[in-house]
């Protein structure tokens, strides 16, 4: 199908930018990195580090959704490719997949990386048993976000004075996957004595959040990034 | 009346919410109108849909 | 010789300000019903059996949650009817405004007296339940939808933009209502408030509440009318000032 293979073109191109000026991994992951700290320093007491360790990445997946977010939409800003994009008539629809795909990936090596800062630095411990879980949980609450934040990063792309706006329109928004992404990942490593069925209407949860936008957020995104009248 | 009123339970929250909820109704109505007597004199009564 | 700019046309207006007969008559009409709703909710009404006299902050605390419902869905039906109909009439984007302006100061009123009214029944200002969670995120939801209305460009880009969140937000909320409700379950605290509360609604207090709901309904429609007319004015003026900037460079072109 001609937009799958546009929306893969398009995700090739965002990974290979990143490949080659290594923003993220040089500025974004040691930025979730400090924010694990800084959690640990306002949080002091150990054994609250692990109860509450699965809320923190996701927490620290959130703020580093923003930048990310920005980071993707800002490699547009120059030279305006984005408009010359939609301007050359390219399918609004598969621009945005592609973009959550490139957005979904880096996230998920964000994620990955966190949930090993929280095994090493908060005390939390996987169980062989929840890995299954931790897994479907990451993927699902990884598309999720990046959908949203695909969708917000183009409607506040742009013009100085709209990238301030992007945190205050998402937040809300990924609430559901904060919650249910935590408490998943909160059965999925007995925090708590959470039990490992438990975790499963979460997924469920997370998964219809996904659905919800990916589909919305493909018809929002094409008149949202028009910017002639 | 007024001494019964004040006399009750709680008169402080109770009373507060009627001055706050009614105060900042009030405002608002204020708000608009005023802005809208600004507006007004600067507009052709032929552009105003409502005249 | 420089030829004379051309005068702008005097501006006929004899109508001093967004008022009509119709909207002389909402307002004296609300007036009214906003006296009998305090006359009802402070006075006439009796005092609940568990409650006490804290219950009369019901009367307000209860319209406000209606009007902000409104409102909230009035601007998600207007910001459809802009955007699915062929003639994206700004109309519908004004009205959708407004409205929303409205609805998060109704809303606001409603978290406020909610946490005087809580603070007096349940003994905490506030309380993370589904539906207060779900109330606060809806704030601020359009709070954003409001930020995004006030980025700028032309008219129809502010319509487009807001529409799509508006409708966003009405894709969001059930959303995170399913959600907030879901966590709130699953852990059954043996302190969990009852927040809906244990009041026996008898005739009078019922009246009392209908009085309000409906009071505020008029307040309502009086406020969006005035409301959309004065944005009408303002974008009509906006367009003015846009048109009198081209007009004027022009001439100093043709004059130079």
């Amino acid at each position: 199908m001609r937009r799958w293979r546009i929306a893969r073109l398009v995700a090739g191109k965002d990974l290979r930018i990143e490949r080659r000026s290594r923003v993220v991994v040089n500025q974004v992951l040691p930025f979730a990195a400090v924010t694990m700290l800084m959690f640990a320093f306002a949080l002091d007491a150990t054994n609250v580090l692990e109860r509450v360790a699965p809320g923190l990445v996701w927490l620290a997946t959130l703020f580093s959704l923003l930048v990310l977010v920005q980071r993707a939409f800002a490699i547009e800003a120059d030279d305006g490719a984005l408009d010359a994009l939609r301007v050359a008539g390219v399918d609004p629809v598969a621009i945005y997949w592609g973009k959550s795909m490139a957005l979904a990936a880096q996230l998920a090596v964000l994620e990955l990386l966190l949930v090993v800062a929280a095994v090493l630095l908060y005390g939390a411990d996987v169980p062989a048993g929840g890995l299954a879980l931790l897994a479907v949980t990451l993927v699902l609450a990884t598309a999720g976000l990046a959908c949203v934040g695909t969708l917000y990063g183009g409607l506040t792309a742009g013009f100085t004075g709209r990238e301030t706006l992007l945190p205050l329109l998402v937040l809300p928004v990924v609430a559901p996957v904060l919650i249910g992404a935590t408490r998943a990942v909160e059965s999925a490593l007995g925090t708590d004595g959470a039990a490992l069925s438990e975790g499963w209407p979460w997924v469920g949860l997370l998964a219809v959040f996904a659905v919800a936008f990916g589909v919305g957020g493909a018809l929002a995104f094409g008149p949202l990034i028009e910017e002639a009248t | 009346m007024i001494v019964a009123l004040i006399a009750m339970e709680d008169a402080g929250f109770v009373i507060g919410s009627y001055v706050i909820t009614f105060a900042v109704v009030g405002a608002l109505a204020w708000r608009i109108v005023r802005r809208g007597r600004e507006l007004a004199p600067r507009i052709d009564d032929a552009d105003k849909y409502w005249t | 010789m420089t030829s004379p700019a051309l005068a702008p046309e005097p501006t006929v207006s004899r109508s001093a300000g967004t008022g009509t007969h119709v909207t002389r008559l909402l307002g004296i009409a609300t007036i009214v019903m906003i006296g009998w709703t305090a006359a009802f909710g402070l006075l006439f009404s009796p005092a609940d059996r568990n409650q006490g006299d804290s219950v009369r902050i019901m009367y307000v605390h209860v319209p406000t949650v209606w009007t902000a419902y409104l409102a909230f869905t009035v601007t998600a039906l207007c910001s459809a009817s802009y955007l699915f109909r062929k003639k994206h009439s700004l109309g519908f984007d004004r009205v959708a405004g407004a409205s929303a302006e409205i609805g998060v100061v109704f809303m606001a009123l409603t978290l406020v007296t909610g946490m005087l009214w809580g603070r007096l029944t349940w003994g905490v200002y506030w309380e993370w339940d589904a539906r207060l969670t779900t109330t606060a995120l809806l704030f601020v939801s359009y709070i954003g939808y409001l930020a995004v209305r006030g980025l700028g460009g032309t008219h129809h880009q502010r319509a487009k933009r807001s529409a799509v969140v508006g409708l966003l937000i009405v894709l969001e909320i059930p959303l995170v209502h399913w959600s907030v409700k879901l966590w709130r379950s699953l852990h059954q605290e043996a302190s969990v408030l009852d927040t809906d509360g244990d009041i026996d609604l008898d005739g009078l207090m019922l009246f009392s509440l209908f009085v309000g709901v409906v009071a505020f309904t008029l307040l309502y429609v009086w406020l969006v009318l005035h409301r959309s007319r004065t944005m009408a004015m303002e974008d009509l003026l906006e367009d003015q000032g846009l048109d009198e900037a081209l007009a004027a460079r022009r001439a100093e072109a043709v004059m130079s």
